[in-house]
């Protein structure tokens, strides 16, 4: 095909001009190091500024590590919760028609649209004790606010979007028509779920379940809000770097930042190689 | 009589798809329910398979009040018009499907399940495949498959949506003959749509001609042919034989996704 001459090299329609080509790459190239890439290499550099063995310290001594186990025990108890509502909004959202449909997709967006403070505030004002529930919940001595319920709630309002958010446009793309051959075929309902949706949608289940770890693990905002900062007690990692930053330990906040910053990576290296482990598996299951 | 279908009726957001439709179809009878889209012909299938709800109306299916069974207890074997395969199995998984997720005490053993589906493969002429995954099929293949599927559960009922819907006008012609063989070789009751009057014409031992929401005419394709019972009927069989739906239906596949 292409071995006939031409007097000129045609440009493919969609191609743009060389020029335009390398300051279009250049430009995203210097974005992408400047906001990205410096910051968290950063965020390395000042945690190990004094040592590595400073930096352990940092993350070893009794307030981190409590805000570590703390954050362990947020995330442990949101995240699973997170997944079987996101699962069950987004099977009942994309196999079903049902009145209010759209309202309940909204819904499911709402922690995003809403300022993380926001969402902390609200559960104050019911939970605290000024608040609507407060004169019940010390009569019978219950803590949410300032205490570990709190902040379970708190995270799992601010990551509720993420799994479902994920498997909504997945779920509702690939239709129900398996669904409904498995129940032709004498399948059960609780069947069919385990054996054809849920192998349908592992892989977008398993992005948005780590998309929804590592935000709870890094929430800030609305945890800062129920939490109370107790050293020791309340604190979780993103609320101790910032108690470290504001006491004027930098290489301490640097070190425990540099753990959430692991924990980002950690996230993306697995999500990219699971991508690459299973390309075939994926491939089969979105193409068909 | 062994199927008896008596003034089904169904609405879709008021919109009537089905306006009490009844006929009765020999036990072991291959028929077609022929008509244009929106005529409600698959809605009546669907309504046979359990897939879709009457509003009014009774099916009954050798001397069973056959709507009243869930679809999962109806045992009928059901081939969707894109196949509807289980992309994440193999085919030979996809087969065994109907036979491995039966309770504990009514589930073959594994080497019986194992056997038929060795069986079924060959039945469908597609011995060798069944470690395949149905991505990596043709669409007559994956049309294969899907019937086969539906066979491994020995069926009470056959269903076929637009079976040959998505194949391109030699495979149809191939897998007709070779679907009705099947039909002769197992004698299940099969009940398909289509809006091709020749495929129609050429299978069926009955045929029902459907017309937003109504049957017009059921009978054999030569007592449709010799005494239509409608100008509708008349105009539906001559004018689809001059356009040739089938051939234009082959060359524009809307969800070429599936193809």
């Amino acid at each position: 095909m292409s071995d006939i001459a031409l007097p000129f090299r045609p440009r493919g329609a969609t191609q743009e001009h060389p020029v335009a080509r390398v300051a279009l790459v250049g430009a995203a190239a210097v974005f992408v190091v400047l906001f990205l890439l410096l910051p968290l290499i950063t965020v390395f550099a000042e945690a190990l500024k004094d040592g590595i063995s400073a930096a352990i310290a940092a993350i070893t001594e009794p307030d981190a590590l409590s805000a570590i186990k703390l954050t362990l025990i947020a995330a442990g108890i949101a995240v699973p919760l997170n997944v079987t509502f996101g699962l069950s909004a987004s099977w009942a959202i994309s196999k079903f028609d049902f009145r209010g449909k759209s309202f309940l997709v909204t819904l499911v967006d709402l922690p995003f649209s809403v300022s993380p403070v926001v969402s902390g505030l609200v559960y104050v004002l019911i939970f605290g004790m000024q608040g609507w529930l407060g004169p019940y919940l010390r009569d019978h001595d219950i803590k949410i606010i300032f205490a570990l319920p709190g902040i379970v709630l708190a995270t799992m309002f601010v990551t509720f979007p993420f799994v479902a958010r994920e498997l909504i446009p997945l779920m509702t793309d690939q239709g129900r028509d398996e669904e409904e051959a498995a129940t032709s075929l004498g399948a059960s309902g609780w069947k069919t779920f385990c054996r054809v949706t849920l192998p349908n949608i592992k892989w977008g289940l398993l992005y948005g379940v780590l998309l929804c770890n590592a935000r709870a693990m890094g929430e800030f905002g609305a945890v800062s809000v129920v939490s109370g900062h107790i050293r020791g007690q309340t604190n979780t990692m993103p609320l101790h770097v910032e108690v470290l930053y504001n006491d004027y330990q930098f290489v301490a906040a640097f070190a425990v930042a540099s753990l959430l910053a692991l924990l980002a990576l950690v996230t993306l290296a697995v999500k990219t190689f699971l991508e690459w482990r299973y390309a075939d598996e994926i491939a089969a299951v979105h193409k068909h | 009589m062994s199927l008896v279908v008596e003034s089904v009726a169904k609405r879709f957001d008021r919109f009537p798809a089905l306006k009490g439709v009844s006929f009765t179809a020999p036990k072991g009878c291959f028929l077609a329910l022929l008509g244009p889209s929106g005529s409600g012909k698959t809605t009546l299938l669907r309504i046979l398979g359990g897939l879709e709800f009457a509003e009014s109306g009774r099916v009954k299916f050798e001397d069973i009040e056959w709507l009243a069974l869930p679809a999962r207890e109806r045992r009928a074997g059901f081939v969707f018009q894109q196949y509807a395969l289980f992309r994440h199995m193999t085919v030979a998984k996809n087969i065994a499907f109907g036979l491995e997720v039966r309770g504990r005490g009514h589930r073959p053993p594994r080497a019986e399940i194992t056997r038929r589906v060795e069986e079924l493969l060959s039945l469908v002429q597609l011995e060798g495949l069944g470690t395949r995954y149905p991505s990596q099929l043709s669409g007559g293949q994956r049309q294969r498959v899907a019937l086969a599927r539906a066979l491994a559960i020995e069926p009470r009922m056959l269903l076929l949506d637009e079976p040959f819907g998505a194949l391109d006008a030699k495979v149809r012609k191939e897998l007709r003959h070779w679907l009705r063989h099947i039909h002769d070789k197992t004698g299940i009751t099969t009940v398909f749509v289509t809006h091709d009057q020749e495929e129609a014409m050429e299978l069926a031992d009955l045929v029902a001609i459907l017309n937003q929401g109504t049957i017009e005419q059921i009978g054999t394709p030569a007592e449709i042919r010799r005494a239509p019972a409608s100008e509708f009927v008349a105009d539906f069989i001559d004018s689809t034989a001059d356009v040739r739906p089938n051939l234009v239906i082959a060359t524009f596949e809307p969800r070429s996704a599936h193809a």
